[in-house]
């Protein structure tokens, strides 16, 4: 699906038409609000804006969701990050006395960004990104989605397009967003295998015995590999990626890899050549206890995520939030659904230029809708809510905030629970 | 706590019962009367203590064979409990102070140096960093069925897994850690932990990990209780600081409580002796002759891209902060070399200035940041893709290391050392060897901990000692400035001047001991 070519010029008119119209906010307000079981949760949760000229602005918050859509339509923010929640509104932050004003809560948060893959993708660079190297994210979340649910137990777990080159994660279980910072520094640390900078060649060590998580992550890698690096990356086609490859096996058994790519180049696929270069060599190391997992080492260099710790260690680190437009790309951060992972197509998600196009388009022939318009004629607030809701269904937005619908609804059975609990306890008295 | 001038008699009998444990996670302050003297001389020797566990987990492996002598050695002359075995009445097998008075020194020096280091987050993290360490060495010399003890009663509850449930998890719990073999699955007991309690063991993966439970086995259960020592004496260190007001009006005790929170940094840099000093055409000669090599690492990468990311940026403008850059010096260095690059003016001022004037103490909460010490380089913030930060003798490939050094025309012979020490995780000892290596010089006057440290003495050994003098003649600034961290030239000219008289003889050692480390 062609978006509409996206002007960052159009953006202050663009904003106002997407706030007023698209922007999901009874959906937002409804996941912030967590159900309302804890007091002033989204009264005390710190939101920043970017507004026109790069004007940067924190420690924003609100009463309610309608104070919220006030003052964003009122001030237009070109980006949104969400923070924690504080002990005392943000919006009053320099009012409390110094050192009491602390962030409590938030939820665990992982950022995964393309650039952190350049010295391993040859198709791209920077802040590009193609369908080639988005098989790195989709391995990203697969992986990372399965050690916070299976590994960690939690539940509740948003993906979303940043909207330009990577993904976030939202862990919204009661639990993680308790976490303290330590906790959520192990975690990521737990969640990490490729370390080191430029001056680190070899930037995976595995040794035995092999802990189930790596099992688990090699196992998702495994699928990918060949399509994606051998195939799409063509890691053993050109010298230098070759190269690149070959610094990373050891001395013992280089020069057998070496002649196991090279040979064949016209008869075997590039799957099998990997394959018998691989296999010879570790037959020729059997006795080896050093560099036995080369391979697997290989492998998770090229293809297994790579976390930025610090966004995830911190209680008060303000991460962009979901709808929020990419000044950029135009693109509207999008919740993921997983059901539909390995198709999901960057490119294809919606920009702001889109659907605000698409509202402009003659409603379509439903009679259905006509008659609907009849029956709501009372409420003007009901109406206009209605209205908003029949909006953005119109457009390409929709799928996406209908599987928001859906994670809230899961979410909100787990604070069903918590209200019960409450009430209980009053009734007694 | 209360102060008398004479010390009184000890109650024996609660008291007994009070130290009948090797370990406690000092629960309970102390609550008796005990002389001023006692008071300060228990704080000092507690802080060395401490300080020989910091040097000794940067040179060796926590509890290898060496460590754990070397500790022992160190706790016996300080008088600190050091065999978790002995009885606490038993006062005839021992020349000396008893176990039960080398406890009571233990539990009462221990909450003394609550008060000095609860005040900022920089002193409580490196207090609960070496307790922590200490905690360990000791929990690691009790034996089994006194873990088991400990564990009771301190209140670690936790579940064990049944027969059937081990079976089915037998070859995961076996993959997950290097200490559990099948016959260990087998004989011992398994604890299901929330992993919040056990973080250390999670953030190394040396556990197996199922639905936000860690499975430990019985003989690894010290994980979970260093991580709740860890928890306890954080919290407990919060609500110490709230109570430091009351402390600090007691005239008696805060000029050493003072003394000894700045004890522990050692110079910190702070305080720009030699500000507007360094002009900004000297630093790429500089970089060569005296940077040490993390920060010449950075400098290049940084003229190579015209760009460091933000670790890179806080190490290195940090340390150019501390060698004498001023703010608008930093940011001409830093703008003129990112415009070079992929970043214009107007970007440069919006995204970059307010960081740099952020590490000068110019915006948000105004702290002055203090350039990082080797320890910090070493320990944390690890590079990673894009990033030229750390320290390149524990960060950097030793292959590529070798590289470098080559092209910086360092002798094979040197080179060689210097990855032998390496190797040995003596990584300060490593840029020590480099310093000599470069400056030609056979042994190095100093002991290596900090960048900014290399710097100066870098300096001085090319500049043929003029640098002592200004250092030296600096006034000294007593301790009614206790707001100030500046505590380097406090330190140094206490030692060299005649402002001793003003301190309990006790601090001169404190000055001296830590003037050698």
């Amino acid at each position: 699906m062609p978006s509409s070519g996206y002007d960052a010029a159009c953006l202050p008119d663009l904003l106002p038409l997407y706030y007023r119209r698209l922007f999901p906010f009874a959906q937002y307000h409804r996941w912030l609000n967590y159900g309302g079981v804890q007091k002033n949760y989204f009264q005390n949760r710190e939101f920043s804006f970017t507004l026109k000229d790069d004007i940067y602005v924190r420690y924003q918050s609100f009463s309610t969701q309608t104070e919220l859509e006030k003052e964003m339509l009122k001030m237009n923010p070109y980006k949104i990050d969400v923070g924690a929640i504080y002990s005392h509104r943000p919006n009053q932050h320099n009012t409390v006395k110094s050192g009491t004003f602390q962030a409590l809560e938030k939820e665990l948060v992982f950022d995964i960004d393309m650039t952190d893959y350049d010295d391993v993708r040859s198709c791209c660079s920077a802040a590009e990104i193609c369908s080639k190297c988005w098989t790195l994210m989709t391995i990203a979340v697969h992986i990372l989605d399965r050690a916070l649910r299976d590994d960690f137990g939690f539940q509740h777990l948003l993906w979303v397009y940043s909207g330009r080159r990577g993904v976030h994660c939202w862990v919204c279980d009661e639990a993680a967003r308790k976490l303290s910072v330590a906790a959520r520094s192990a975690v990521a640390e737990y969640l990490s295998l490729v370390k080191g900078g430029d001056e680190t060649v070899k930037k995976v060590v595995l040794t035995d015995p092999l802990h189930p998580f790596i099992r688990e992550s090699l196992a998702v890698v495994e699928r990918y590999f060949p399509q994606y690096a051998l195939h799409e990356q063509e890691i053993l086609s050109r010298k230098e990626s070759v190269d690149k490859v070959l610094a990373l096996v050891p001395e013992d058994i280089l020069f057998l890899f070496q002649c196991c790519i090279y040979e064949g180049n016209k008869a075997c696929s590039r799957a099998s050549r990997w394959k018998l270069a691989v296999i010879r060599s570790l037959c020729l190391q059997a006795t080896a206890k050093k560099g036995q997992h080369f391979e697997k080492e290989i492998m998770l260099q090229y293809c297994y995520p790579r976390l930025d710790v610090n966004v995830s260690k911190g209680v008060n680190h303000l991460l962009k939030s979901p709808f929020s437009v990419h000044p950029k790309t135009g693109r509207i951060s999008v919740p993921m659904d997983l059901e539909e992972l390995d198709t999901f197509d960057p490119l294809a998600v919606p920009t702001i230029s889109l659907i605000c196009e698409e509202l402009d388009r003659p409603r379509a022939a439903g009679g259905g809708e006509e008659s609907e318009d009849v029956k709501e004629k009372e409420n003007e607030k009901d109406a206009a809510e209605r209205r908003k809701i029949r909006d953005y269904k119109r457009t390409s937005l929709a799928k996406y905030v209908k599987y928001f619908d859906q994670f809230l609804d899961g979410l909100a059975l787990s604070w069903k629970g918590e209200l019960l609990k409450k009430s209980d306890l009053e009734k007694d008295f | 706590m209360q102060f008398s001038g004479r010390r009184r008699k000890v109650i024996t009998s609660p008291q007994v019962e009070l130290y009948g444990q090797a370990l406690q996670f000092y629960g309970q302050p102390p609550l008796e009367n005990m002389s001023l003297s006692e008071f300060e001389s228990f704080a000092v020797d507690r802080l060395k203590l401490l300080k020989t566990i910091e040097n000794l987990g940067v040179s060796y492996v926590k509890l290898s064979d060496d460590y754990k002598r070397k500790l022992d050695n160190e706790s016996r002359n300080l008088n600190f409990p050091y065999r978790p075995d002995a009885v606490p009445d038993d006062r005839k097998s021992q020349v000396g102070p008893s176990e039960y008075e080398k406890r009571r020194k233990d539990h009462i020096s221990h909450f003394i140096l609550r008060l000095a280091y609860c005040q900022t987050e920089d002193l409580r993290r490196w207090f609960i960093q070496q307790e922590v360490d200490l905690f360990r060495y000791r929990f690691n010399g009790l034996q089994p069925k006194q873990k088991v003890e400990f564990l009771h009663k301190n209140n670690l509850q936790y579940d064990t897994i049944s027969v059937e449930e081990k079976k089915t998890l037998q070859d995961k719990l076996v993959n997950s850690s290097h200490n559990v073999s099948g016959i260990t699955v087998e004989d011992q007991d398994f604890y299901k932990v929330p992993f919040q309690d056990a973080l250390d063991l999670v953030r190394t993966r040396k556990v197996y990990l199922k639905a936000g439970y860690v499975y430990i086995p019985h003989q690894d259960i010290v994980a979970i209780v260093l991580n709740d020592f860890r928890t306890r004496l954080s919290k407990a260190l919060a609500l110490t600081a709230r109570s430091l007001p009351a402390v600090h009006s007691d005239e008696r005790l805060q000029p050493l409580l003072n003394h000894l929170s700045h004890a522990y940094v050692g110079q910190d840099y702070s305080i720009q002796k030699n500000v507007g000093k360094i002009s900004l055409e000297q630093i790429d000669s500089l970089s060569v002759k005296s940077f040490p090599l993390c920060m010449r690492q950075l400098h290049q990468a940084l003229r190579d891209s015209h760009h460091l990311r933000h670790g890179g940026r806080m190490q290195y403008g940090l340390f150019l902060k501390g060698i004498g850059l001023s703010l608008e010096q930093a940011l001409q260095f830093w703008r003129s070399e990112f415009i070079r690059g992929k970043v214009d003016a107007d970007k440069f001022d919006k995204a970059y200035a307010y960081g740099i004037r952020h590490m000068f103490g110019k915006e948000g909460k105004r702290a002055d940041y203090t350039p990082y010490s080797c320890m910090k380089v070493i320990l944390s913030n690890l590079p990673s893709q894009g990033d030229h930060h750390g320290c390149p003798f524990r960060h950097s490939d030793p292959e590529l290391l070798k590289q470098k050094l080559q092209f910086y025309k360092v002798s094979p012979s040197g080179i060689s050392q210097i990855l032998e020490l390496v190797k040995g995780m003596h990584y300060q000892l490593a840029c020590q060897k480099y310093f000599e290596l470069t400056h030609s010089i056979e042994e190095a006057s100093f002991s290596l901990n900090h960048p900014n440290q290399y710097f100066i003495e870098s300096q001085r050994v090319l500049g043929g000692g003029k640098d002592i003098k200004r250092e030296v003649g600096t006034p000294q600034r007593s301790q009614e400035n206790s707001a100030a961290r500046g505590s380097t030239a406090d330190r140094e000219a206490a030692a060299a001047a005649n402002a001793a008289k003003d301190l309990p003889e006790m601090t001169e050692d404190l000055d001296s001991f830590f003037q050698d480390a």
